[in-house]
């Protein structure tokens, strides 16, 4: 030093340092003056490398301060930086030799008062809403009844209690604890990790996968209640496949797990209640299914007993209707066998109608004939009626004629008897001249084969037969050509008289 | 389906659908709208609806842990709460 000193022609009288001296001299100087101060702006430009630091400024109006949050202070931190995020860090001011500057190595950041937390608050909200984590359709129903509730909460304090409690009273159930912190720059951490770890569970591992989660803590001051608006936190609470019930502080505070749980409970509670029904209202419900389940099946079989005592009451006896069936069928068939006998019959019926249609000539001639009999009778008998008239007609006239007759017979026999008298004297006298009395004296009659008397002998030829009348009889001659015996007188053929021919009248 | 299938199902059942699916099959019996062979296992059906409720109600008992988690924040296991 003094050698440079020494050198020095300008007689200047300060130390000289090299920049790496200066520096240092300024960190000391710095480090030692500011070695915890909490300064208040608004974050700008945070970024964060890859080395896992954190880097931001702080700045106001006037002023701008590089700000670094090195990698293990940044889980512990409340608040994660954002840009225009307005904080008041906890650190010291030290200085970066490298580059000319300082800055401030934070330890803890916190929200800068209510309005900004509230704003910081809103704005968040909007930004997680933007992204749909809180959309209407996101929420999913609440189990009815379930197996494993999952509780993210402090495992000391009056939470806990209070909502083992409640479930119990009203439906004992297992519930799994997952202690965190509820407060303080772990909690969100914490919470986010226990959301995401009971979801992370195995189905069918040894540590039953719960199948309600509740988020619960109890009431407290925005800041105390930071955690719950925390990202990370709302993220997990909207990612959950468990249905989550957030029960985060009093009624009146709302956090934005609020708005990404599926149900809101306005104490941790409330939350109990909406978790599990009430066991005895259950069981006396089911009680009462069962009861009305019973009744209304007794019902049923009473009305279908009914039913079929009714429909009973109409059906027949088989027997009845196998006899009235099997009678049926006998009926049937007789008129089936009596169909095809009368069928036949009228077939030949019918036959013999065509046959006496048809008659032969004889059967015709027959009945001609029967018919011409009966003609003949009737005719006869029509004859004979007609006779039998005629003849009573006639008997009048009969008589009549009878009596004529008898009237002129009378006078007849009476002409007849004189007459006879006078052909009696006739006859005599007639007699007298016959041929007879002739042959009475002896003379004979010769007749030819003819019978006419021969009067001349020439007419006699030989050979010829003759009759020869004499008194008493005729005897048969033959004429010879032998001269006559004796010369005789040839006897006169008598003229025969009327003798026994007389006229009648 | 077979008995014992059906009977696996409603085991299956969460105890709200039970009860719904009991309360259906009283309703539908009061109504008296049911053919009786349907009735029957309808009733049958609602029996074991209700057993299976009744044993999810007596099956209720408190149990509660605590998740025990290793110093990287992995779950370990659980233990008794003791908490009350």
């Amino acid at each position: 030093m003094s050698d440079i000193a020494g050198e020095q022609k300008s007689g200047h009288n300060l130390a000289e340092y090299s920049v790496s001296e200066i520096s240092t001299a300024l960190k000391r100087e710095i480090e030692s003056l500011f070695p915890r101060v909490r300064v208040r702006g608004e974050i700008s430009q945070p970024s964060f490398p890859r080395s896992g630091h954190c880097y931001f400024r702080l700045k106001d109006e006037g002023a701008v301060l590089d700000a670094v949050c090195w990698k293990g202070t940044i889980p512990r931190l409340s608040v994660r930086p954002e840009e225009g995020m307005e904080v008041i860090a906890t650190g010291r001011i030290t200085t970066f030799a490298g580059s000319s500057r300082y800055q401030i190595v934070v330890d803890s950041l916190e929200l800068a008062g209510q309005g900004a937390l509230l704003k910081l608050l809103e704005d968040r909200r909007k930004k997680l809403a933007a992204e749909g984590l809180f959309a209407a359709e996101r929420k999913r129903k609440l189990p009815y009844l379930p197996e494993v509730i999952g509780v993210v909460t402090s495992p000391t304090g009056a939470v806990i209690r209070d909502i083992l409690h409640r479930l119990n009273d009203r439906f004992p159930r297992h519930v799994l604890v997952w202690p965190v912190a509820v407060q303080g720059e772990r909690a969100a951490g914490e919470v986010a990790r226990a959301i995401r770890g009971f979801n992370e569970l195995p189905e069918d591992g040894p540590i039953p996968r719960p199948d309600l989660l509740i988020v619960a803590r109890g009431g407290g001051s925005l800041e105390d209640l930071w955690a719950f608006n925390e990202e990370i936190v709302v993220r997990a609470a909207a990612e959950s496949r468990i249905p989550l019930i957030s029960a985060v502080g009093h009624e009146t505070d709302t956090t934005l797990i609020d708005f990404a749980s599926d149900r809101r409970a306005p104490t941790p509670t409330a939350a109990a209640e909406m978790a599990v029904p009430v066991r005895s209202e259950l069981r006396a419900s089911i009680l009462d299914q069962a009861r009305r389940l019973v009744s209304g099946m007794a019902r049923e079989l009473e009305q279908h007993r009914r039913s079929v005592l009714a429909a009973a009451r109409g059906l027949p006896r088989p027997q009845q209707m196998i006899e009235e069936r099997a009678q049926r069928l006998d009926d049937r068939g007789e008129r089936l066998l009596q169909a095809g006998k009368r069928l036949i019959e009228i077939r030949q019926a019918q036959v013999a109608q065509a046959g006496l249609r048809l008659r032969s000539p004889l059967t015709q001639i027959d009945a001609k004939r029967a018919e011409l009999l009966s003609e003949t009778r009737a005719l006869n008998t029509a004859w004979l009626t007609y006779r039998r008239c005629e003849l009573d007609a006639n008997e009048q006239h009969c008589q009549k004629l009878a009596r004529l007759q008898r009237q002129s017979q009378m006078a007849l026999d009476g002409f007849l008897q004189r007459e006879q008298v006078r052909l009696d004297g006739a006859g005599k006298l007639l007699d007298s001249v016959s041929f007879k009395s002739v042959l009475a004296r002896g003379y004979a009659l010769v007749r030819d084969a003819a019978g006419v008397p021969m009067m001349e002998a020439a007419t006699a030829s030989p050979g010829a037969a003759i009759a020869i009348e004499f008194r008493d009889g005729k005897i048969g001659a033959r004429i010879t050509d032998a001269p006559p015996v004796s010369a005789t007188k040839p006897a006169r053929p008598a003229k025969k008289s009327g003798g026994d021919q007389g006229s009648l009248l | 389906m077979s008995d014992k299938s059906k009977l696996k199902e409603i085991e299956a059942l969460s105890f709200e659908d039970a009860l719904k699916e009991l309360e259906t099959i009283v309703q539908q019996l009061e109504r008296g709208q049911i053919k009786l062979d349907e009735a029957i296992a309808a009733y049958e059906r609602g029996a074991a609806l209700k057993a299976l409720c009744e044993r999810k109600l007596a099956e209720a008992k408190a149990k509660v842990e605590k998740i025990t988690l290793s110093a990287d924040g992995q779950v370990t296991g659980t233990e008794p709460a003791g908490l009350e």
